[in-house]
């Protein structure tokens, strides 16, 4: 049964003649429908600053016919305007001769439970915590001048209802605690910023008073870059910790790899397939399956199930990510990357927890190595631009490495690199697999899904840093 | 069809009054409608169309200094009562703040609404997949060009109504018209790609498809075979496009919000020196037909225009009416951010600019978000064209550039050839003493 058309005009068998109606002679499509209720909670300057609540329902209606897409989105449920999208969709696939491809797998499988972050711990109690989140943090040092904290929540419901009247569901829970400090000293401001979250409660985090963990480790970083001096720039070998500095990968190789820039030949990697495009020892997974994982999805937004894909294996790329459409076009199976943001946005194959799989080095060996380099601990964010292959990341936590020995910190910096090139640079893996602390948004085309990473240590021969000290 | 004003304004007063009754000192409340359609085409082939329709609300209510929002897409009465209820619930649990406040009702904008925001032209999808194919046939027409990431048309139309309970009702319509090209250039084993686009309120405005489909081109044909360079300190050209990115740098660290806090590296800096004399900063609301042209800001505050840095001077901030009053301000009608803001021209030429030192990068792409607005350091991948003795002579990719605003800003040269093309806006910009990071 679906709840979505309560208190419409429409009910399931109205709805499911439209869209059979619609998408008889079309290769593939579906009605997407969206409930989501969502909130912020923002503790910023000692005040809590907003508390917002949202709730967001609406459809998504697809058809699809050889390689084009007609797409259209209404937050209005009712027969009216389903029929008015479903003649939008035909003026654009004129005369459609498609056959609809009715299959899709089935499963049963749950990576988190159906739960609602936003209802099931009231607002009083939430704004408390943040309150002693604020507290603690300014009572770690005297020199914490700033605290913004917030709490991040959502339930999403979906339903997916496809030609034939195929209906599959999901409901995703996900939240999200951010603590930001800044810091001051002889004048010196730097911050420090630190995170959690994943798809399950909010107490998950907070019991026995877990949060001071995070606040804490905010503090860490904005003191260590109290003390950080100019970053070197130019080529030099690069180590990088475990967890969340797989940004790199994300960046370097993940985007690269997703079916839709292949099928349109714009990427570096669409002819590579079989290849050697990494250092032997290095394998890369996507896997939307681990256990309430930011990521992790029962289904993708087509109704695919997900799993774990493997996309390098031994250094050498075995699969690209792929939606419905183009594993269609280019004769494979979805991989059940096929996401998007919202029903107000078209399905794109996207990433879900890009993880390099563990080697055999020790995080040590790989800094004894180094004569100079930089020790690259934690990240801001990244970007790629998928057809030239250059990628960069942002270092919030560095050091430098000399003659095989951690030194001062360093100032943030941009690192640049080649996504093909650098993952051919890998001297070492590490043995210390760890994944990210569940904060990553992934964007694309303009739109931003929840992601993960995970990574052991890393030794790269050659990376540009981007600092200032030549 | 887009709503029209009687249909908004009647959630707006529903809402307010709701509140009311349910036991708000004050509330504030935007209702909006936009409808877009695109077409998207890729190598001169139809590849997509989405339409999107899209009506929602946003309410904030107060009760003495508490405050709460929601927000919500479905507009059924039985909902808003659910949602105005919940808000107040909200209001009444958190934390009262001496500063929350609907703005001073003399700042209200009360004025003509003359500035042309709103075409009615409607192009059908046929219409718009002609404009943009036309652009990509252009582009096409050059040898090396050999693919595309995707073109695409845009068309928007909005109306809204924002109203709060100290009498502020009003709203307008505005429309966006966009059209992009993006290209794929290959030659010996090198794959590089670029854009141009134009985003006008009037279909007339925009750039031609002959203009965009050229433009994209002839970047995307610049940027093959690119070398890297030896690590240096030069001085770095900023194409346009990359130029009003430091000016929007610039703009978020003197918000009222940022000042207040102490979390930028322009606090304290009110009428000291930032920028050399030569550098004069504006912020324009009035311009007509506009991208960045409004009446009022978020909270229906008119707006004012500011010189924000007079002969290298700052000389203002960007303030909003809550944390305008944590620093002793009255609101100009920032809430939601800058207009129209530019620089003014330089008083040299592009051409003398290039031809002022014998070796200069010319910068017309970076990637990655490198600055920050707490320490004022700067650091970001960067991709552009060699400058030598006032020739562009090679293609340089995979490098970054870094430097410390406080720096920078006291070295920014500016040619006269300033355009209206983006909302924030600066002239051709030359900087001296940047780090480039390479081999």
């Amino acid at each position: 049964m679906s709840s979505f058309f309560k208190n419409t005009d429409l009910d399931i068998n109205k709805a499911e003649k439209i869209v059979s109606e619609t998408l008889n002679k079309c290769d593939d499509g579906e009605l997407y429908l969206e409930d989501t209720k969502s909130e912020s909670i923002v503790l910023d300057d000692n005040k809590i600053k907003s508390s917002n609540y949202t709730k967001d329902t609406g459809y998504g209606f697809r058809a699809i016919n050889g390689d084009v897409v007609a797409y259209s989105h209404s937050n209005e449920i009712s027969e009216k305007s389903l029929r008015n999208s479903s003649k939008n969709l035909k003026s654009t696939l004129k005369n459609s001769e498609g056959i609809y491809n009715s299959e899709i797998k089935k499963t049963n499988q749950k990576f988190y439970n159906d739960l609602d972050p936003v209802d099931e711990k009231n607002l009083s109690d939430k704004i408390k915590i943040l309150r002693e989140i604020n507290e603690y943090s300014r009572s770690i040092n005297g020199s914490v001048k700033q605290v913004t904290a917030n709490f991040l929540g959502e339930r999403k419901n979906i339903e997916i209802l496809r030609c034939g009247g195929e209906l599959l569901k999901d409901s995703r829970p996900l939240v999200r605690i951010n603590v930001s400090v800044m810091v001051e000293k002889n004048g010196r401001k730097e911050t420090g910023v630190y995170g959690v979250g994943g798809r399950q409660s909010y107490d998950e985090f907070l019991k026995n008073d877990d949060w001071k963990k995070i606040c804490d480790e905010a503090y860490r970083i904005a003191t260590t870059n109290l003390e950080s001096k100019a970053s070197p720039a130019g080529e030099m070998k690069v180590v990088l910790g475990p967890g969340w500095p797989a940004i790199l990968i994300h960046e370097a190789v993940g985007h690269g790899l997703e079916g839709d820039f292949n099928r349109k030949k714009t990427s570096v990697f669409h002819d590579l397939v079989g290849k050697k495009v990494a250092s032997d020892g290095v394998t890369i997974i996507d896997d939307g399956t681990i256990d309430k994982r930011r990521g992790s999805l029962n289904i993708d937004d087509e109704g695919t199930p997900t799993e774990k894909t493997v996309l390098i294996e031994n250094g050498i790329l075995k699969n690209f990510m792929q939606d419905r459409l183009n594993a269609r076009l280019m004769n494979t199976k979805s991989t059940g990357n096929g996401r998007r943001e919202s029903y107000k946005h078209i399905v794109m194959p996207r990433m879900r927890n890009t993880i390099m799989l563990n080697g055999n080095n020790t995080q040590d060996e790989m800094i004894k190595s180094v004569d100079k380099g930089i020790f690259a601990v934690s990240f801001g964010g990244g970007q790629v631009d998928i057809t030239s292959g250059k990628f960069v990341f942002s270092c919030t936590e560095a050091y430098e490495i000399i003659n095989g020995k951690i030194g001062s910190p360093i100032k943030g910096a941009t690192l640049i690199g080649d996504g093909p090139s650098s993952l051919k640079e890998v001297l070492m893996v590490g043995n210390d697999m760890m994944l990210d602390p569940g904060i990553g948004t992934c964007g694309k085309a303009g739109q931003g899904v929840p992601v993960g990473v995970g990574q052991p240590s890393l030794l790269i021969d050659k990376m540009t840093v981007g600092g200032t000290q030549i | 069809m887009i709503k029209d004003d009687r249909f908004l304004e009647k959630i707006a007063d529903f809402c307010i009054s709701k509140s009311k009754d349910l036991g708000s000192t004050g509330s504030n409340v935007l209702v909006m409608n936009t409808i877009s359609e695109n077409v998207n085409i890729r190598n001169k082939k139809l590849d997509g169309s989405e339409r999107s329709e899209n009506l929602g609300v946003t309410l904030t209510t107060y009760i003495g200094k508490k405050k709460a929002s929601i927000s919500s897409t479905n507009l059924s009465e039985n909902n808003l009562i659910e949602l105005v209820t919940r808000c107040i619930d909200s209001t009444k649990v958190t934390p009262g703040d001496e500063f929350n406040s609907l703005p001073d009702q003399e700042l209200h904008f009360k004025g003509e609404k003359n500035l042309e925001l709103y075409d009615n032209t409607h192009l059908s999808n046929d219409e718009k997949i002609n404009f943009i194919k036309d652009a990509e046939e252009v582009a096409f027409s050059h040898e090396k060009i050999v693919n595309t990431n995707g073109s695409g048309f845009s068309e928007t139309k909005s109306n809204f109504i924002l109203a709060n309970s100290n009498g502020f009702l009003d709203g307008y319509k505005t429309s966006q018209f966009t059209a992009y090209c993006e290209v794929v250039s290959k030659s010996n084993g090198s794959m590089e790609r670029d854009y141009e686009y134009s985003s006008k309120r009037h279909y007339k405005d925009l750039l031609t498809p002959k203009q965009i489909g050229e433009s994209a081109a002839k970047m995307a044909i610049s940027k093959l075979n690119p070398k890297k360079i030896e690590s240096n300190k030069m001085g770095i050209v900023f194409d346009k496009r990359i130029a009003q990115n430091l000016l929007s740098t610039f703009a978020s660290a003197i918000s009222s919000n940022t000042i207040s806090k102490g979390t930028t590296f322009l606090k304290d800096c009110l009428d000291k020196k930032i920028f050399n004399d030569r550098i004069n900063i504006i912020d324009k609301a009035n311009i007509k037909k506009a991208n960045g042209s409004r009446y009022f800001d978020s909270e229906g505050v008119g707006i004012e225009d500011l010189q924000l840095v007079k002969n290298g001077i700052l000389n203002d901030y960007l303030v909003e009416t809550y944390s305008g009053k944590k620093i002793n301000r009255k609101s100009n009608g920032r809430s939601s951010g800058t207009t129209n803001l530019y620089f003014e021209n330089g008083d040299q030429s592009f051409d003398q600019l290039i031809n002022s030192e014998k070796k200069l990068l010319y910068i017309n792409e970076t990637i990655g978000r490198g600055a920050n607005i707490i320490t004022g350091d700067y650091s970001v991948g960067a991709s552009g064209i060699m400058i030598e003795n006032g020739k562009f002579t090679f293609p340089v990719s995979e490098i970054t550039i870094a430097g410390n605003f406080n720096e920078m800003f006291k070295n920014i040269i500016l040619a006269d050839d300033l355009e209206f093309k983006y909302s924030t806006n600066s002239p051709t910009m030359l900087v001296n003493g940047i780090t480039v990071g390479g081999k």
